[in-house]
């Protein structure tokens, strides 16, 4: 198993009225973690926000839709996966 | 540039689907992490962000150094404020390299093993306090002038971290100038402090945009894809006329006995850094490289214990919430 | 001498020096996200450093500043307790020290929120939500390491009974602290143990560690009589520049 924490996308609600927005990603260990990652990284400790955190492995997305069956779209994640791509490490070095 | 060099990388694909996918970023459209995309473009950006990102990592280095020793409460406040927000910057160029499909611990592991590079300006020690000065100035001076054209690269996450990262980026250049100031119209030996930085700053950072790629393949691929906007020495040009007035307000003189004006072109005509310590810098013989990759690798390592106890203890939480449904 | 500046000199220094200890992390975390929230902390007690320092100044009088009390007294003058001066050891170490201290300093602003002295009030009042944070943080943390794996778990035991015999010093009460008690300007330290022993035993038993048995202090910080030897050095860094030219300005 890996022990890279898992990735999570962060939303705000900065004032009252508006609608959560997706501000960025982060890791954390689990979601309590990634709150208060969350406020310190995206909101710098501003209070009276309202933050939602997503594993970003849970969100299930469309596919792009103007594209015919030859481009392969990934299938549900939202992003697509590190696992799903081998980097062959001879990549050569800059 | 944080991302110097970035060769782009081969691309096999069916010609239409190329041709295609051209055309969708000259009409400007934004590529997003699901699209199609060729997998040279995939890759070359993967370096480049993970570049990039490495440059923020590693470019806390040489600052934090001073972090401790800042001479004044305001001071150290506002320094260990930049160096957290590179942090950040580095954090949020991992996450848009991560659409890409490839996880943040790969590319710090790249890092560590050599197979992936940062900017060579950080192998360059900050020896005095004015040198924060010279970093804020110069160094995030000829930054911004690669960033805010990214803003508006070809890739979506890439895009948006770039906008996010030019914002918040704002008041780093105007401390260093702060700080540059107060030196050159400080004490004599401030002012020696503030010309010593700038003659040890200035042609690395004229370093970091990279030797002269006008006639190179892989910038032309990479200018169609709008994973690169300008050439090297555009943006070289650019910041050299910027600056040469900023030098002469502080009352600091250029390192470069051949620096002119050139009323022709219109810009200042300048002197070629010496690129054989370039090519050394990043062959791993800067001045720093050994320490800033000990660093790296200590801070990896050390850290090791501290990211696998919370993750254990997440899923002893999460086992036991389970256990209790 | 006076006792409110002796007390603010107390509050500043603990502040600065911590402080300068976590920002000593800054670049050198186990992970991004704990180097971004361990700036924020150390960003923290430095302004709250300007505050308390800044009013130390002022009731002094002697036309020193903030900044002057932070880069010319010498080791004697300050008046930190040991706990914050210490190195940081390894990343737990460090939170198990930010714990420890938090957990005291969010009861001791909690009372000076209800100062008699305004501008103390004042002061409690705009930090005592900042240090909530950090102690929220921090014992989560503390937590998380504690019943992790079990090289986490070993290395903050180890952490718990290096520092534990410097918790003692924060409870001790001399006359400048009774002179404040007395004009309710600032709580007897003593007073706040019991419900600083009733969070880390709760803190501690849900991170399955051990509180030491002994209660045993090392002091002689917050009366700066005898400091450990590290304080120099963390002096000597802090305040090369201002020493090496001084009238200089930044």
């Amino acid at each position: 198993m890996s022990n890279e924490w898992p990735l999570w996308e962060i939303f705000i609600r900065g004032q009252h009225g508006m609608a959560h927005r997706h501000v960025g990603s982060l890791h954390a260990p689990d979601a309590d973690m990634a709150i208060k990652n969350a406020r310190d990284v995206y909101t710098r400790r501003n209070e009276g926000v309202s933050i939602w955190v997503v594993e970003a492995a849970r969100i299930t997305a469309s596919s792009p839709s103007d594209k015919g069956p030859m481009y392969d779209p990934a299938r549900s994640k939202v992003y697509r996966h590190p696992t799903f791509f081998d980097i062959p490490d001879d990549v050569e070095p800059m | 540039m944080y991302a110097q060099m970035i060769q782009s990388e081969k691309t096999d694909e069916d010609p239409r689907a190329l041709a295609e996918f051209q055309a969708r970023i000259d009409r400007g459209e934004k590529i997003e992490p699901k699209d199609w995309m060729p997998e040279g473009y995939r890759r070359t950006l993967i370096r480049q962000i993970g570049q990039h990102a490495h440059s923020e990592i590693v470019g806390q280095l040489p600052e934090g150094n001073w972090i401790t020793r800042a001479p004044t409460l305001e001071r150290k406040a506002i320094l260990l404020a930049k160096v957290q927000d590179e942090a950040g910057h580095g954090l949020y160029l991992y996450c848009a390299a991560e659409t890409l499909g490839i996880s943040r611990d790969a590319l710090t592991e790249k890092l560590l093993d050599g197979s992936m590079k940062y900017s060579s300006i950080f192998n360059y020690p900050t020896l005095t306090w004015a040198d924060m000065g010279a970093v804020g100035w110069l160094v995030d001076g000829a930054a911004i002038m690669n960033q805010v054209p990214l803003q508006r690269t070809s890739f979506g996450p890439y895009s948006r971290a770039m906008i996010r990262i030019c914002k918040e980026e704002s008041f780093h250049q105007r401390q260093g100038y702060d700080i540059m100031m107060k030196m050159a119209n400080g004490t004599p030996e401030q002012r020696r402090m503030a010309q010593n930085a700038l003659d040890r700053f200035w042609y690395p950072s004229l370093m970091m945009f990279g030797p002269s790629d006008a006639e190179s393949v892989h910038s032309a691929q990479n200018m169609a894809w709008k994973i690169k906007i300008n050439t090297n020495d555009e943006l070289r040009q650019k910041f050299v006329d910027q600056t040469v007035p900023q030098a002469e307000y502080l009352g600091l003189t250029i390192p470069d006995p051949d620096l002119k004006w050139n009323a022709e072109t219109g810009h200042y005509d300048f002197s070629e850094p010496d690129w054989t310590e370039f090519f050394d810098v990043l062959k791993g013989d800067g001045p720093c490289n050994a320490e800033r990759m000990e660093a790296r690798r200590k801070a990896w390592d050390e850290g090791a214990w501290v990211r696998e106890g919370l993750l254990a203890h997440a899923r002893k939480k999460r086992a036991a919430k389970t256990a209790a449904e | 001498m006076d006792p409110a500046f002796e007390f603010l000199c107390r509050m500043g220094d603990n502040t600065l020096v911590l402080g300068h200890r976590v920002s000593e992390w800054c670049g050198h975390s186990p992970v991004l996200e704990e180097d971004i929230a361990l700036a924020n902390t150390a960003l923290d007690l430095i302004g709250q450093t300007q505050l308390w320092l800044g009013l130390a100044a002022e009731v002094e009088g002697a036309g020193r500043d903030a900044d002057a009390l932070a880069m010319t007294r010498d080791a004697w003058d300050f008046r930190n307790v040991l706990l914050v001066e210490l190195p940081n050891g390894d990343f737990g170490r460090t939170m198990m020290r930010q714990c420890l201290f938090d957990a005291w300093h969010d009861l001791v602003l909690a009372e000076l929120r209800d100062s008699t002295d305004d501008r103390i009030a004042a002061i409690a009042d705009k930090t005592s939500r900042e240090v909530a944070y950090h102690l929220e943080r921090s014992r989560d943390t503390v937590i998380g390491l504690g019943d992790g794996t079990e090289e986490s778990h070993a290395r903050m035991q180890a952490a718990l009974d290096r520092l534990y015999p410097y918790v003692g010093e924060l409870f001790e009460t001399d006359a400048v602290d009774a002179a404040l008690a007395e004009a309710g300007i600032a709580p007897d330290p003593g007073n706040l143990r019991d419900a600083y022993d009733a969070r880390i035993t709760g803190i501690m038993a849900e991170a399955t560690l051990t509180i030491p048995d002994s209660r045993f202090a090392h002091k002689g910080g917050r009366d700066g009589v005898r400091h450990t030897e590290h304080l120099g050095h963390l002096l000597t860094e802090m305040q090369w520049l201002q020493r090496a030219y001084p009238g200089a300005t930044w």
